[in-house]
């Protein structure tokens, strides 16, 4: 097997003679060349990968004021930054939304400011002690002005991230963005080809103290990413470098509609043909890749799988989804991708960016699971009344006026002949009917885009479906869509009032 | 060319779409509408040939035409061409050309998914 040493190829390196393509070269180079000849032709290959990193944050030492003060409590331009680490390191994170301008202005953007050389406003509440007596204070402040500004990204660089699509009858909005009712459209994000982690995924290479481009600086890999999950390829990587310099190019505050703030940044690793292995890992090509489709209307932990998905296909434009071509488009931007995966090429190939030895092989072994819930919340179930009043579409509207006033609830779910739920009419609507003068059976007035829950869901999804669309009462109903309760906001505020 | 009318309160009972095709015979395609009880807003497809005498039709009746030449303003230093607009934008306005996204002109109906689907708040509508 062909082999290199490290230390060759940083040694080619500091003397301007290395050979460096990037990721999106090398599944041909290596179909040409084979992989010993790959390991002697090339001695780098650079990756790169831009997008939507919300475990991203930064620690910022502030130095100490006179008279002292140990920070309980601090804002950044309005945006929280946590106080409980001695008396004045802070960490702000970037998906922390502003006190003022909501999630239009949070953690990201304060980080982006700062790296522009914006001045901030802090201001910091204190826990007043004899060594530290300043109750609070206020003050405006430049990156310059930080002692340190450490980044610290818990969970970066996912190997390759589920793709994601809506099933259900409104428009989603996402942290993959905005997702069209009926399948309307899949989001992606990932780079594919250019995925640092789907480049070495058996962390041949990357590991414990790897030096990478994070966001224009040399950064480091401090380990394994949170949620890092190697067997399932859903690898993370924790990374850490120097705010102080990075670059705006490739560190951008986001925000997802209706969702929040995030941080785009762009990293990249370069990868040492050190040996046959790892020509044949960076030879990975966008069809090797394949993640799921999502459903993402279902507001669950476990979404279901639509279908399986290369990063070919995703990147094509357009996918199949049960017989239906669905247009397809990412979040991560692969033209800045690119740019990284350049850039880190440029900066090894003029000797300014040397490799690193890891100090240990990242984690083979991850953990993903399910949170641990002791303190389970009631289920529509447990909550519901069973005792519902369900009425036939052809019954006269003072029919359908009796039954409310002589029942307990203001709405009165419509089946079929069969029971299932078809539409709901409510006392509003026998008003308007009456009102007007006109209909005669309740089908000409009933609502027929019905919302509806489940037996077996969670209370908080009854709550945020009665919510969104400003509705006081949903049937339940099974499997069948057979009508088999009614869940109101009564029976949600009333759990509230027992539970405060 | 597509056409944005602004209909403003006082008129806005009148058949003016109605009026206009009968009198300019322009096959026209409303493509989004948003009329309330006191005005409106209403986007219009025109055949190129008919645009001018369209556009003077609807502004001896009182409606306020603007041609939508430039579909959406992007700023240029805030896109980082993700492609967040491409998927979502019902007419099909965005696309990519070697991963940089491109806007077609004269496709846009200003309905404004993509303004708030762009996570860098790089979008703009022309006529808000």
């Amino acid at each position: 097997m062909q082999e290199k040493s490290l230390s060759e190829i940083n040694e080619r390196i500091r003397n301007g003679s290395a050979r460096v393509v990037t990721a999106e070269e090398m599944p041909d180079l290596v179909d040409e060349l084979g992989t010993a000849g790959a390991v002697r032709e090339v001695d780098v290959v650079t990756t790169g990968t831009f997008g939507a990193m919300c475990s991203s944050g930064v620690f910022l030492n502030l130095g100490h004021s006179d008279p002292p003060i140990k920070i309980a409590r601090a804002y950044l331009n309005r945006v929280e930054a946590y106080g409980g680490i001695a008396a004045v390191d802070l960490f702000l994170g970037a998906t922390q939304p502003s006190e003022d301008r909501g999630i239009e202005y949070g953690g990201a953007h304060v980080m982006e400011d700062l790296v522009i050389g914006k001045q901030i406003e802090v201001e910091a509440h204190g826990s007043p002690s004899d060594c530290y007596p300043q109750m609070d204070l206020e003050t405006s402040l430049r990156l310059e002005d930080f002692n340190q500004a450490t980044v610290v990204n818990p969970r970066n660089a996912y190997q390759r991230y589920n793709a994601a699509t809506n099933s259900s009858d409104r428009t989603m909005h996402t942290y993959m963005g905005t997702l069209l009712p009926g399948l309307g459209n899949v989001h992606y994000s990932g780079a594919g080809v250019l995925s640092p982690l789907s480049n070495d995924p058996g962390f041949e290479y990357i590991g414990v103290g790897t030096r990478i481009f994070l966001a224009g600086a040399q950064g480091y890999v401090i380990g394994a990413g949170t949620q890092h999950n190697p067997e399932n390829g859903f690898s993370t990587l924790m990374v850490t470098g120097d705010l102080k310099r990075m670059n705006n190019s490739f560190l951008r505050a986001a925000t997802f509609h209706k969702y929040g703030p995030s941080l785009y940044l762009g990293i990249g690793i370069p990868i040492p043909m050190l040996n046959e292995r790892l020509a044949k890992s960076t030879a990975v090509r966008d069809s090797d890749i394949t993640v799921p489709v999502q459903d993402y209307g279902i507001q669950r932990r476990d979404k279901p799988s639509v279908r399986m998905v290369s990063y070919e296909e995703l990147k094509s434009g357009t996918i199949d989804l049960g017989g239906k071509e669905v247009s397809c488009s990412p979040l991560s931007s692969f033209q800045m991708a690119r740019e990284v995966a350049r850039t880190l090429k440029e900066q090894v190939e003029r000797g300014e960016f040397l490799l690193s030895q890891a100090a240990e092989p990242l984690s083979r072994v991850g953990s993903s699971r399910p949170m641990k819930q002791t303190k389970e919340s009631p289920n529509v179930g447990d909550v519901m009344s069973r005792d519902v009043v369900t009425v036939f579409e052809d019954i006269p509207v003072e029919k359908a006026a009796k039954l409310i006033i002589s029942g307990s609830f203001d709405h009165l779910p419509v089946v079929s002949r069969d029971g299932r739920l078809i539409g709901i009419i409510t006392a509003w609507d026998i008003s308007k009917a009456v009102a007007s003068g006109k209909p005669s059976r309740i089908a000409e007035i009933m609502t027929r885009r019905v919302h509806s829950v489940r037996l077996d869901e969670p209370i908080e999804l009854a709550a945020r479906t009665l919510d969104t669309h400003s509705i006081s009462a949903l049937p339940v109903v099974d499997r069948e869509h057979k009508v088999i309760g009614m869940i109101t906001s009564n029976h949600l505020s009333r759990l509230l009032a027992r539970r405060r | 060319m597509k056409l944005m009318l602004h209909v403003a309160p006082g008129i806005v009972r009148h058949p003016l779409i109605a009026s206009v095709i009968l009198e300019t015979e322009a096959l026209v395609n409303i493509e989004r509408a948003s009329i309330n009880a006191v005005s409106g807003e209403i986007v219009l497809e025109v055949p190129p040939e008919k645009v001018q005498e369209v556009m003077e039709a609807f502004e001896r009746r009182g409606v306020r035409v603007v041609p939508l030449e430039i579909p959406v303003i992007r700023d240029e230093s805030e896109c980082v061409n993700c492609g967040a607009c491409v998927s979502i934008c019902p007419t099909g306005t965005f696309r990519f050309e070697d991963w940089r996204v491109v806007a077609d002109s004269g496709k846009c109906i200003q309905c404004g998914a993509c303004v708030v689907g762009c996570p860098q708040r790089a979008l703009k509508l022309v006529l808000k």
